[in-house]
């Protein structure tokens, strides 16, 4: 089982992004079907492994409040592009991860990236901190605990970690 | 057939919002890359407001094609996922180059001393598997 | 009525593309120029986005797939290069 279908979430989503893109018929069917048998089995040597979902439902209501939460990110930051420059206050935030599996950091780095008005820049060497650029810098704890809060405890609860 | 017709035209104005409204969205986006002083503010507007204003172009697509061939047309949403995973990570990776190349930040930027501490990183070449 | 604001949204995505151009021409530095060619590629998808919207066909968007692939890995690679090349050599 595990030599003849390595990774089978990674080959349904191939099924189903080969259906969306092509329409569906029941020759592209079969067509998805055996690239999603032969794909996995060549790249499977390549990929390493990462923590696994624990909470698909929690990871559900993540990724809507996420969407919602880009939507309002972006009229925000687009007001402060609109304002003069003189209104800006951008700063620098150095924020402590308290996880430390490379998926998880992945997952709230972009999550940083995307909403509001901050873009994670770079990590520290023993990846227990997060630089991140701000647009608008009011107040270090505030924003770091919104992120806590917000993105880094789901997080931990959907990895159990 | 007249309900038809009314979602019809009901569908002309949702996509002609969605699509000025994607439009907007973009031009904001790239006027701010034009107008921020450093380029660390200019980061923001291109990962942001453009991702959004495509989302939105996108989904005018969508609704579009979808009522006038009246069947679900979701090539679209293909694109719109791969911006949004993609966005974050080539800011991380333009952000990162531009921090270690150490590119001077707007005035009253403040605490500029962690990113000097996050420049000062050695060894990010070493993958750790 | 939608063909008047598709052209109103090509006419603005083409201000934002100027714009982009602007910044691309200005720098001054590579990693502004290359920011300035990743807002570019995305705007570019749009206006194609747009023109397959203006002329009623759903065949534009394997060229919009395309750009959306080629731009992301172009502007990625472009970064790597800059990180490795300034400070391994």
């Amino acid at each position: 089982m595990k030599r003849l279908l390595p990774m089978p979430w990674h080959s349904v989503m191939l099924i189903a992004v080969w259906l969306l893109l092509n329409g569906f018929s029941y020759g592209q069917l079969v067509l998805a079907v055996i690239l999603a048998w032969l794909i996995p089995i060549l790249t499977y040597p390549y990929v390493r492994g990462h923590a696994p979902v624990k909470k698909p439902l929690a990871m559900m209501t993540y990724s809507l409040r996420l969407l919602y939460d880009i939507v309002v990110a972006n009229v925000d930051v687009a007001r402060r592009v609109v304002l003069p420059n003189r209104y800006l206050k951008p700063g620098w935030l150095a924020y402590p991860l308290s996880m430390t599996e490379p998926f998880p950091v992945t997952l709230l780095a972009s999550s940083v990236s995307l909403t509001p008005g901050t873009v994670s820049v770079e990590f520290s060497e023993d990846r227990t901190c997060l630089y991140i650029h701000v647009l608008h810098l009011e107040d270090e704890k505030e924003l770091q605990a919104f992120i806590f809060k917000r993105y880094e405890q789901p997080l931990k609860e959907i990895f159990g970690c | 057939m007249t309900s038809l017709n009314n979602l019809a035209v009901y569908s002309d104005y949702f996509v002609a919002a969605l699509l000025i409204g994607g439009a907007l969205f973009m031009l904001v986006g790239s006027w701010g890359l034009a107008k921020l002083p450093d380029f660390y503010t200019r980061l923001h507007a291109p990962t942001k407001a453009s991702t959004l204003g495509m989302g939105a172009t996108l989904l005018g697509s969508l609704v579009w094609f979808s009522v006038q061939e009246e069947s679900l047309h979701i090539h679209e949403l293909v694109i719109s996922i791969f911006l949004f995973l993609t966005a974050p990570v080539s800011a991380y990776m333009m952000g990162k180059a531009a921090i270690h190349r150490r590119r001077p930040m707007a005035e009253g930027t403040r605490n500029a001393e962690e990113a000097e501490r996050a420049a000062e990183r050695k060894g990010i070449n070493d993958r750790d598997d | 009525m939608l063909s008047n604001v598709i052209m109103i949204c090509t006419g603005m995505i083409g201000l934002a593309m100027l714009f982009c151009l602007w910044r691309l021409i200005k720098g001054p530095d590579i990693t502004d120029r290359i920011l300035a060619l990743d807002t570019l590629y995305i705007n570019s998808i749009a206006l194609i986005i747009l023109l397959g919207l203006y002329y009623g066909t759903a065949l534009y968007f394997e060229g919009a797939l395309l750009i959306a692939m080629l731009g992301f890995v172009s502007t990625s690679a472009v970064a790597k290069y800059l990180l490795r090349g300034d400070i391994i050599e």
